[in-house]
């Protein structure tokens, strides 16, 4: 089964008129002040990480994880097209990317889809979240993920991650990490807007020459059915540490059920058969 | 600014995505950098010869704005025949006073003007000198405007006099000095004319990477030549912002925690007799609107001491503490070793990490009787006596330190009513959303309190010096669960009110009789008519862009200073798209989107009559109200210690000759040749080549300042958990030192140690032909909270503008060596013999 509507809410019952909510982290105006992992600590209640020098640029959170509901990547790069001036000094010949990356709240969510005990749930937004006094910790799901989003927290054995703020949703308020970005790299909005926003802003970029600027979970067609939280990038998906091409774990499920299906028919067949023999 | 000023970023790049183009000059490529248009990395220390050169494009491509310059700046004006440039001298002006190391200002006045004759004699030996320093823009000694030539062809006009004083800072020069090639050099230099004149305009944004220099002012004052020459100030999307390092910076510089400065930068007097008629003929202006400073000033007083301050007393003049030698910081601190500081109140502040040579700062806390820190939590400055690097490495014990130490938990600006002022001179008023916790208590409690005991203790004094403190006016209404002064109550005060007690709505109401009351001239009308208006908080869509009912400006709600400059002498509009005040023919009046900053009613064609003063003897072609003659002063007759114009000097310690004169560093730089404080040798001196480097201090954006509201919290701890050093590729190589790895960073002051962060981003230059590496430090580290780390400026040794007394710690040389530093004794080697092993250690040098 392979979802292909915006709507994942409407999917899992929900009967509202509410549109589908997410992210769009426009990484090209992101300024890597990292003020949207300490929001999100700061109203979630997210543990600290570990005080860990990474030697990573400036990156010291690293990933994702259950005590990192947001991560800010630092990605040096030098140019290709360094320029050389006069006497052989060069420009700096660097670009130095960042970005937010964040739970993609998949259209179609693996995580949610193989969840034993319903802890996983796709809520009225449309968005996906862990009620964590419903989770046996079974971490199912951490395997499931397709971008190792949801994690375990240590000493805890539950799985967590960003739930796009659904408490402050449901109280009419936009995201912790969207409402502390000076620079409105995180925006906060209904799915469909924010595509639009993305689009006009992608070609924006492609005119002013970043030819590598694309769009990352925009596309009902991936493998995740689109993101509800998804980016503008400045370089491919890999050179930011996620993956090309995301395909959901539970995709295949059906075709999977079908070919088990077979498999125990001709087993059923040949007992009985084995059975008739018998008799 | 993105690094450390992020919320204040997205106006830049709200004006990017408008087609702003955003230019970034740092020795490093920054998250600015990484968002700018053009990143251009410079050799910390030579920021001068860059903007000079900017200048000098400028001038000697007839780039100036023209009619701007003629009619605002002091270009035309004729300066007096025994005037000698740094260029006549090789770097020195006329004037120098080789044995007191000092210049005498008389030689760079305008033609047939002198200097107040009594200047010389204000001048106290050691001290910060006279009080014009600093405070104001110095006074004319004539009444008569002075001599110009409009056509700016006279070689003794400034114009003539600043384009040869620049005529060699050329993209040549950039190239050998700062080490950006020419190419580069002209593409900012083009944009920025470009992007000036009748229809656009430029700003300027700097921080302490422009100020912690010793020649720190006079990098100001380049950047001041250029937006006046393309005519980028008192016009909107003009200007030179100071990024201010906390929120109140500014406000703390307007009421001041100066020791030279009075609120509303009135100078704070000095020596012992010097009656208020003797201070007023000193430092009031006959012209512009210093020549109202007895209104400014006794207005104050009788805000100190209320119903005491009379007439018959001269207001209490003689209560004010009086200047008797440099009262600085860094003054202070020496003072403690050399023990006539006893006591300090350390507050918001963590010099024990975050002043330069912050190991002899530690050093001076041991000397002291008693100290009381204020603070969130126990910085370095509060547990120097049982945890510094110091007291762990065994160079000192405890029990030797005598320091007793008071410690006094402080409430955050969520806890208390108060306001901030920012760079643009916004008051913003914050509200208290609960109480504070504990023992924590407001600033406005503590030094209430601190009075109410300390006159409860005088109250039976018949000593005349403790009158002062008796007759001070201190009753506040109180309030909260503490019994907080009224924030409000002293914001009116501040604002001021009437002999009927009746709030002032503008500093023009001020009179010199007594029968006004002013906290600070430049704040008065924020309480006008009892509003409370920096509590304004009317949102931006629902006025105009100019937006004049968020918070409140100084002086009288003025978004931009010097507006009268957005028009052209005639009183219209440069151009329609920079339209921002004008004269109203109709009304008779100046209006436009924001409140004129000129004599509401002074039309254009107004011209001051002989004899006239203050306002009336400014012209109304005079935009530059608050200088004696009205102008912008390219060229600065008075007031600056180093020089009437900026002139490159290389830093206290550096690698490199300075190549545009043989005067290598700034001749009236403050050094102090002391135990604890050793300066690397800088070029051409024995040893230089054991500290081959450039180093540079700066702030991260997941740390504030000297860590005290960062290292102690776990999630921004945990976003920069260890003190770093920055360098490229080249010299980690050339040292073999590898990313990740510990590194240790020497000076002849001091040798630290940091985690290592290899990075393209600070990519080395070429100076003079030579290969320069830089090396990054991020200063916010010490021995306290959960992110624990060396401080970068202990390796700096005290060397200060000579103006304003700021640290030199933007630009210094040093070593770096793979490895942790020695620890105990071996360190104590390691720095002592420093001196003995430099000269063998020429082997070093690249």
């Amino acid at each position: 089964m392979k979802l292909t509507t915006s709507d994942p809410s409407k999917v899992a019952g929900w009967n509202t008129n509410q549109p589908r909510m997410g992210f769009f982290t426009d990484t090209s105006i992101c300024i890597g002040c990292k003020a949207c992992e300490v929001a999100c600590k700061e109203w979630n209640q997210v543990p600290e990480d570990g005080l860990n020098f990474l030697g990573s640029s400036y990156d010291n959170t690293g990933s994702l994880s259950a005590n990192s509901w947001r991560h800010v990547a630092f990605i040096e790069q030098k140019t290709q097209s360094q320029k050389q001036l006069s006497d052989g000094i060069k420009d700096s010949g660097v670009r130095w990317l960042m970005s937010s990356d964040v739970c993609k709240h998949c259209t179609s969510a693996a995580c949610l889809e193989v969840c034993p005990t319903g802890a996983l749930f796709r809520t009225e937004f449309g968005t996906v979240v862990v009620q964590s006094d419903v989770c046996n910790g079974c971490g199912y799901c951490v395997s499931a993920c397709p971008f190792g989003v949801i994690d375990q927290r240590r000493g805890d054995g539950r799985v967590w991650k960003c739930t796009l703020c659904y408490d402050r949703l449901k109280g009419g308020l936009e995201p912790a990490c969207a409402k502390a970005c000076p620079t409105k790299s995180i925006q906060f909005g209904e799915l469909d807007d924010l595509r639009v926003a993305a689009r006009k802003r992608l070609e924006v970029l492609e005119a002013s020459g970043e030819t590598k600027a694309q769009l990352y979970g925009d596309d009902e067609k991936d493998g995740v059915g689109g993101f509800g939280a998804f980016f503008l990038l400045l370089d491919e998906p890999q050179v930011y540490g996620l993956p090309p091409d995301p395909i959901s774990a539970t995709n295949d499920i059906s075709s999977e059920w079908k070919s088990a299906g077979k498999a125990a028919l001709a087993l059923l067949g040949s007992i009985l058969l084995t059975v008739g023999i018998k008799k | 600014m993105a690094e450390c000023h992020p919320v204040g970023f997205q106006w830049v790049m709200e004006a990017k995505a408008r087609g702003a183009k955003v230019i970034h000059i740092d020795p490093r490529f920054t998250r600015t950098s990484a968002v700018s248009d053009l990143h251009v990395p410079i050799r910390a220390g030579s920021d001068i010869v860059f903007l000079g050169a900017i200048a000098n494009y400028i001038l000697s491509n007839g780039k100036e704005f023209r009619d701007y310059v003629v009619n605002y700046t002091n270009a035309s004006v004729i300066v007096g025949d025994d005037f000698q440039d740094t260029e006549d001298l090789d770097g020195l002006f006329s004037g120098w006073d080789e044995q007191g190391c000092r210049y005498d200002p008389q030689s760079w006045q305008y033609k047939g003007t002198e200097v107040p004759a009594s200047a010389g004699n204000r001048e106290v030996k050691g001290a910060s000198g006279g009080e014009t320093h600093g405070a104001h823009g110095g006074k004319l000694s004539t009444e008569e405007p002075p001599e110009t030539d409009p056509t700016l062809e006279d070689p003794r006009c400034v114009f003539q006099i600043l384009k040869r004083h620049f005529s060699r800072y050329t993209p040549e020069m950039v190239q050998e000095m700062c080490g950006i090639s020419r190419e580069l050099f002209l593409e900012v230099a083009q944009a920025l004319v470009e992007n000036s004149g009748r229809e656009r305009t430029s700003a300027f944004c700097y921080a302490v990477g422009w100020t912690q220099h010793t020649v720190g002012v006079q990098y100001i004052r380049t950047a001041a030549i250029i937006q006046l020459l393309l005519g980028n100030i008192g016009r909107p999307g003009g200007g030179i912002m100071a990024l201010r390092g906390h929120a109140s910076i500014q406000g703390s510089t307007d009421i001041p925690t100066l020791y030279d400065l009075l609120p509303g930068y009135i100078p704070m007097p000095h020596g012992e007799k010097y009656s208020l008629e003797d201070f007023i003929k000193e430092n009031q202006a006959n012209s512009g609107f210093w020549y109202y400073m007895p209104d400014y000033l006794i207005s104050l007083l009788k805000a100190y001491w209320g119903k005491a301050a009379t007439k018959d007393n001269d207001f209490c003049f003689d209560y004010l503490p009086r200047i008797t030698g440099d009262h600085s910081t860094y003054q202070s601190i020496m003072g403690m070793i050399d023990g006539w500081v006893k006591g300090f109140f350390v507050i918001g502040e963590n010099p024990a990490v975050g002043s330069g040579n912050s190991k002899l700062n530690r050093k001076a806390l041991t000397h002291l009787d008693w100290l009381v820190v204020r603070d969130f939590v126990e910085i370095e400055t509060a547990a120097f006596w049982y945890n510094s690097p110091e007291v762990q490495d065994g160079q000192i014990k405890s029990e030797d330190i005598g320091t007793e130490v008071f410690f006094l938990p402080a409430a955050a600006h969520t806890e208390k009513d108060g306001s901030f002022t920012n760079t643009q001179r916004l008051l913003q008023w914050h509200h208290k959303a609960l109480e504070p916790k504990g023992d924590a208590r407001s600033d406005l409690w503590f030094y209430y309190r601190l009075g109410e005991i300390i006159r409860q203790k005088l109250k039976d004094s018949t000593d005349p010096k403790d009158r002062a403190i008796k007759e001070l006016a201190w009753e506040y209404p109180k309030e909260g669960l503490h019994g907080d002064p009224s924030a409000e109550a002293i914001l009116r005060e501040i604002n001021g009110y009437d002999a009927e007690g009746k709030t002032l709505s503008s500093y023009t109401e001020l009179k010199d009789d007594g029968s006004t009351t002013c906290g600070c001239w430049i704040y008065s009308g924020c309480f006008g008519n009892d509003e409370n208006k920096p509590a304004k908080r009317v949102p931006g869509r629902d006025q105009n862009w100019v937006a004049s009912d968020w918070g409140w400006a100084w002086p009288a709600n003025r978004r931009i200073l010097y507006n009268r400059a957005s028009a052209d002498p005639e009183g219209k509009p440069w151009s329609a798209r920079k339209a921002y005040v004008w004269w109203d023919e109709q009304k008779s009046e100046w209006s436009g989107y924001d409140e004129a900053d000129f004599g509401k009613t002074t039309p254009p064609s107004y011209r001051p009559k002989e004899g006239t003063k203050g306002a009336e003897a400014i012209s109304g072609t005079e935009p530059f109200i608050m200088q004696a003659d009205g102008r912008g002063w390219l060229f600065v007759p008075n007031g600056l210690r180093d020089g009437p114009l900026p002139t490159h000097y290389e830093p206290q310690a550096s690698p490199f000759d300075n190549s545009l004169y043989s005067q290598q560093a700034n001749p009236v730089r403050q050094v102090f040749y002391r135990k604890g404080n050793k300066y690397n040798p800088t070029f051409g001196e024995e040893g230089q080549g054991a500290f081959p480097f450039v180093m540079t201090t700066y702030r991260l954006t997941e740390h504030h300042t000297a860590g005290g509201m960062s290292r102690f919290l776990p999630y921004l701890s945990e976003l920069q958990p260890s003190f770093f050093c920055e360098i490229s590729p080249e010299l980690a190589q050339l040292r073999g030192i590898k990313n990740g790895d510990w590194a240790t960073i020497i000076s002849m002051n001091a040798s630290i140690e940091a985690r290592v962060l290899v990075t393209d981003r600070l990519a080395p230059l070429k100076i003079q032909g030579k290969d320069l590496h830089q090396v990054g430090l991020p200063y916010h580290w010490g021995t306290e909270g959960l992110s624990k780390g060396d401080s970068a400026n202990d390796l700096f040794a005290l060397a200060l503008d000579p103006n304003v007394h700021i640290q030199e710690v933007k630009a210094a040389t040093c070593d770096i060596r793979p490895g942790r530093r020695d620890k105990g004794k071996a360190l104590w080697n390691l720095i002592n013999n420093k001196d003995n092993s430099v000269a063998n250690d020429s082997i070093e040098d690249k």
